[in-house]
């Protein structure tokens, strides 16, 4: 089961730098462990995190072991147009999530 | 020698230096337990939100069944808990209590302490009390467990012979190998321990500090566990819930 807590101002105005923050919950195992009978304990982790503004790309991370168990991103960028920003997280074993959030700018 | 060991007993903490273990944190640590969306604890309050909608066991109802909507009806409770059970004659915590309305109401099977789904429900209900003073309720009846909360925290146990008083009341503040000690006021259960990486509940910080004593730590829901949490949120009277808290 997987949570997003994203925070996004929902009013700005145009020209304007927003920060964006987004955590998500993430059991991850990195491929490193091994079980107690010495067996290799495969990777569980999110691979890939992108954040699109009305369908433009405007953040995109590539993750690795050993970085995160609940990815926390702080980033920014310019509000332009009032509209949806969309944030997929995808990862091993199929994991994938997406959630929206709406901006208004004035 | 008698003379040094009654000077090192500086007994309770007066009402007004009383400070929760937010203030003692780093600047960093702070931000992380203000700001909803940085502080993981949150991730647990949302999962708990989904847990208190979800029907479950075999009477086919969810939490939300009874109690509805749980800003409203939750609010404020978990800053009377643990809360005297008449039916057990005893004080339950939290935890106890969802349990107790799983297995009696939802029929449902006890959830296991310190799994995801307990802690999560308990963060979810615990929320609803944040900023709300703790108000425990002393009467005839939960007086005597008071007692013998408040006897376990002056007793010297463990191999190396510490009461939790002496690094509480007489020591906060100062450090604890890399480590302020802090006053021990549980505001902020369950909490979201740096350390361990993940939510944990009160019980899991006390059997950490019996361990580190090395005392035979107490099982999880064990009466002594109780009657210590009773007297550590007593002790606690007054300041305000800090629920999903977030610590080193």
């Amino acid at each position: 089961m997987a949570n997003a807590l994203i925070n996004v101002p929902d009013r700005t105005r145009r020209g304007e730098i927003v920060e964006i923050k987004t955590l998500i919950s993430h059991p991850m195992e990195t491929g490193y462990r091994r079980s107690q009978l010495g067996a290799r304990i495969p990777r569980d982790i999110i691979r890939l995190f992108v954040c699109t503004y009305n369908g433009t790309e405007v953040f995109r991370a590539e993750l690795h072991p050993a970085i995160t168990a609940n990815p926390f991103f702080v980033f920014s960028t310019v509000a332009t147009e009032s509209g949806t920003l969309t944030f997929q997280w995808t990862g091993d074993n199929g994991f994938s999530v997406t959630e929206t959030a709406a901006i208004t700018v004035d | 020698m008698i003379a040094l060991a009654g000077a090192s007993f500086a007994g309770e903490i007066p009402q007004a230096e009383r400070r929760s273990g937010y203030e003692l944190m780093s600047r960093e640590t702070r931000a992380m337990q203000d700001d909803d969306t940085a502080n993981p604890g949150m991730l647990a309050v949302l999962e708990g939100g989904a847990l208190w909608a979800r029907k479950t066991g075999a009477g086919g109802r969810a939490c939300a069944d009874c109690h509805g909507d749980a800003r409203a009806s939750m609010k404020g409770v978990a800053a009377h808990y643990p809360a005297y059970d008449t039916t057990l004659k005893r004080p339950v915590n939290l935890e106890q209590r969802i349990n107790l309305c799983r297995t009696e109401r939802q029929q449902s099977p006890a959830l296991a302490y310190e799994s995801r789904e307990l802690l999560a429900l308990t963060a979810y209900v615990a929320r609803q009390a944040r900023g709300l003073p703790i108000d425990i309720p002393v009467d005839a009846r939960t007086q005597p467990f008071l007692d013998r909360g408040r006897a376990a925290f002056y007793r010297r146990q463990g191999q190396l012979n510490l009461a939790c008083s002496q690094c509480h009341d007489d020591n906060w503040g100062r450090r604890l190998a890399g480590n302020t000690i802090p006053q021990a006021h549980p505001t902020g259960y369950p909490v979201y321990r740096l350390e361990w990486q993940s939510l944990g509940s009160l019980q899991r910080r006390l059997r950490n500090c019996l361990v580190g004593i090395r005392a035979e730590p107490y099982e999880y829901g064990a009466p002594e566990m109780v009657e210590l949490e009773l007297f550590l949120m007593w002790r606690a009277r007054g300041m305000a819930i800090e629920t999903p808290g977030v610590r080193p």
